[in-house]
């Protein structure tokens, strides 16, 4: 067992995270932030119970209300991440092809808090997407200006956007209750310590024993899914099927930013101005050189024999 | 005449200078509405394209109004664009001049006019601006339907939506660009611009830049 984070003093103290602790700024550039341990929430689908106190938790702290939904035939509730749910649990039946027996895969879906987040680099409005030095992307609703670019950069489909407030949404790895020492609301909820949270390495060492343990226990393909295709990310997963992730509702297998965001935010952003500046240059220079085009005195005069040899 | 150069309401007036109307002041109002949107796309769409551009989306209010307002102004190019495409389109079909044209373009750059061969209403140049606009304003309006996320978000992928931002992106630099070539040429060659202030270009204008088309209204006056 992973020991829980203790409460928290009651004695205030400064905030630990700040602006003097960024990596990333969306559309801008920050000076190099202090450095921090590194954070990661570990996930681990082997414990989980599905008992979505994750979920109620998150609403909680978050001061968040979910609408009331229907039932469309599965546990997952509501259907998709939204505005207000940040995490939810996804739901799977699979039936194992090996042994033909029926597994209940369940996955706390939310903000992966990539190393190399596809949100922040698609992001045009300057700070409306930070990333801690610690690991934790979040979006600062002040600067946020909807435009759903995020959407298009992240490679796990996880902003949404707000239609009322016209602001986009997602898991802060409760940036707020980290800068003060304490893990996130889930993590503290959860009754079976499928979600630890704690510095990346410990959490790492600690999944190897869940690996471990779960491979003497017939996982053969048990392990940690923490994507290098992004840098690796601060939330992880332990999986029994980590051969598969794509089992666990639609968890990307090699998730990457996506090449066409990529072009669009790197070459084109640049080649784009480029291209305007150098036809503008063009005809500055063509007009330098080569002068106006002006009508002539014998021009009128031509036309206005024209004009009077017909009229 | 089936294959006159003449528009509804192109008129010449006699005099000194000859006095030649161009466009009416339907066509004008109808140009100058696309062209305020047109800049207006452009500065909004710039902000959000290069953070270094960020700064401009003041001018609209802020990035939230911005991110509002654009695609408004862009339904606002699409349909200002669309009166200007059923006036003018006829008179902007290619023809056989206009591979001439085209043949000698150094005479063109130069300001050689009297090298070049008679033209109707349009020259080849014309033309181009003209039919690159009407591709990439269609163009533009599709991919930017895809990415109108408040009113067309659930009706597209993700993935859908990565290619129309890439593709919004790319021909809307086309399109400033080409833009920019369409305001440069009416500064270049002088005479140019009075025909969508006051309507009319002088004679001496059309006989240099668009004989072909003088000479129609010649026959017909």
């Amino acid at each position: 067992m992973y020991p829980p984070l203790p409460n928290p003093t009651v004695t205030p103290s400064a905030p630990k995270l700040s602006d003097k602790n960024l990596m990333r700024r969306s559309a801008s550039t920050v000076p190099q932030g202090e450095s921090m341990q590194q954070v990661a929430k570990l996930i681990d689908t082997s414990k989980c119970i599905g008992c979505k106190a994750c979920q109620t938790a998150c609403l909680e702290w978050n001061n968040l209300r979910e609408e009331v939904g229907v039932n469309a035939g599965s546990y997952t509730n509501p259907h998709d991440l939204t505005t207000a749910s940040w995490t939810l649990m996804r739901f799977t039946e699979w039936v194992n092809p090996e042994t033909q027996d029926l597994e209940w895969l369940i996955r706390k879906d939310g903000c992966m808090h990539c190393a190399d987040p596809g949100c922040l680099k698609a992001c045009p409005s300057p700070g409306a997407i930070v990333q801690y030095t610690n690991g934790i992307v979040d979006f600062v609703k002040d600067n946020c200006i909807g435009c759903g670019y995020c959407v298009k950069g992240c490679p796990f489909n996880i902003p949404r956007i707000s239609k009322a407030e016209g602001k986009a949404y997602k898991c802060s790895l409760c940036s707020d209750r980290v800068a003060v020492g304490q893990g996130p609301a889930c993590a503290k909820a959860c009754p079976t310590q499928a979600i630890v949270f704690g510095p990346k390495e410990d959490m790492k060492k600690h999944a190897e024993g869940r690996i471990k343990d779960l491979k003497s226990r017939g996982y053969k393909n048990a392990g940690l899914y923490d994507p290098p295709g992004v840098g690796g990310t601060h939330v992880m997963y332990v999986l029994h099927h980590a051969d598969k992730p794509q089992i666990y509702a639609g968890l990307p297998n090699n998730p990457v930013i996506s090449p066409l965001v990529e072009v669009w935010k790197g070459a084109v952003k640049y080649a784009g101005l480029a291209a305007i500046g150098a036809v503008a240059a063009l005809g500055f220079l063509h007009h330098a050189v080569s002068g106006p085009n002006r009508v002539s005195r014998e021009d009128e005069e031509a036309a206005k024999r024209l004009a009077e040899g017909k009229s | 005449m089936a294959d006159s150069e003449v528009a509804p309401g192109d008129g010449i007036h006699p005099g000194d200078p000859v006095k030649v109307d161009r466009y009416t002041a339907g066509a004008r109002i109808n140009h100058w509405i696309t062209a305020a949107s047109l800049v207006l796309l452009a500065i909004s769409g710039l902000a959000l394209f290069h953070p270094s551009l960020f700064f401009l989306t003041a001018l609209f209010g802020g990035g939230s109004w911005t991110r509002v307002i654009h695609p408004w102004l862009g339904v606002i190019l699409f349909f200002g664009f669309f009166g200007l495409f059923l006036r003018f389109w006829k008179l902007n079909l290619w023809k056989r001049e206009d591979g001439t044209w085209m043949a000698k373009i150094r005479d063109v750059i130069a300001g050689h006019d009297e090298n070049l061969p008679e033209l109707g209403k349009y020259n080849a140049g014309q033309k181009m601006v003209f039919w690159s606009m009407s591709a990439l304003i269609l163009v533009l309006i599709t991919s930017g339907i895809v990415i109108w996320d408040q009113y067309f978000g659930p009706y597209f992928t993700v993935t859908q939506k990565r290619v129309a931002v890439l593709v919004h992106a790319g021909a809307a630099v086309a399109a400033i660009c080409v833009w920019i070539v369409h305001v440069y040429a009416a500064i270049w060659v002088r005479g140019t611009i009075s025909a969508m202030t006051r309507g009319q270009v002088t004679g001496g204008w059309a006989w240099r830049h668009h004989r072909k088309w003088l000479r129609d209204l010649v026959t017909r006056h």
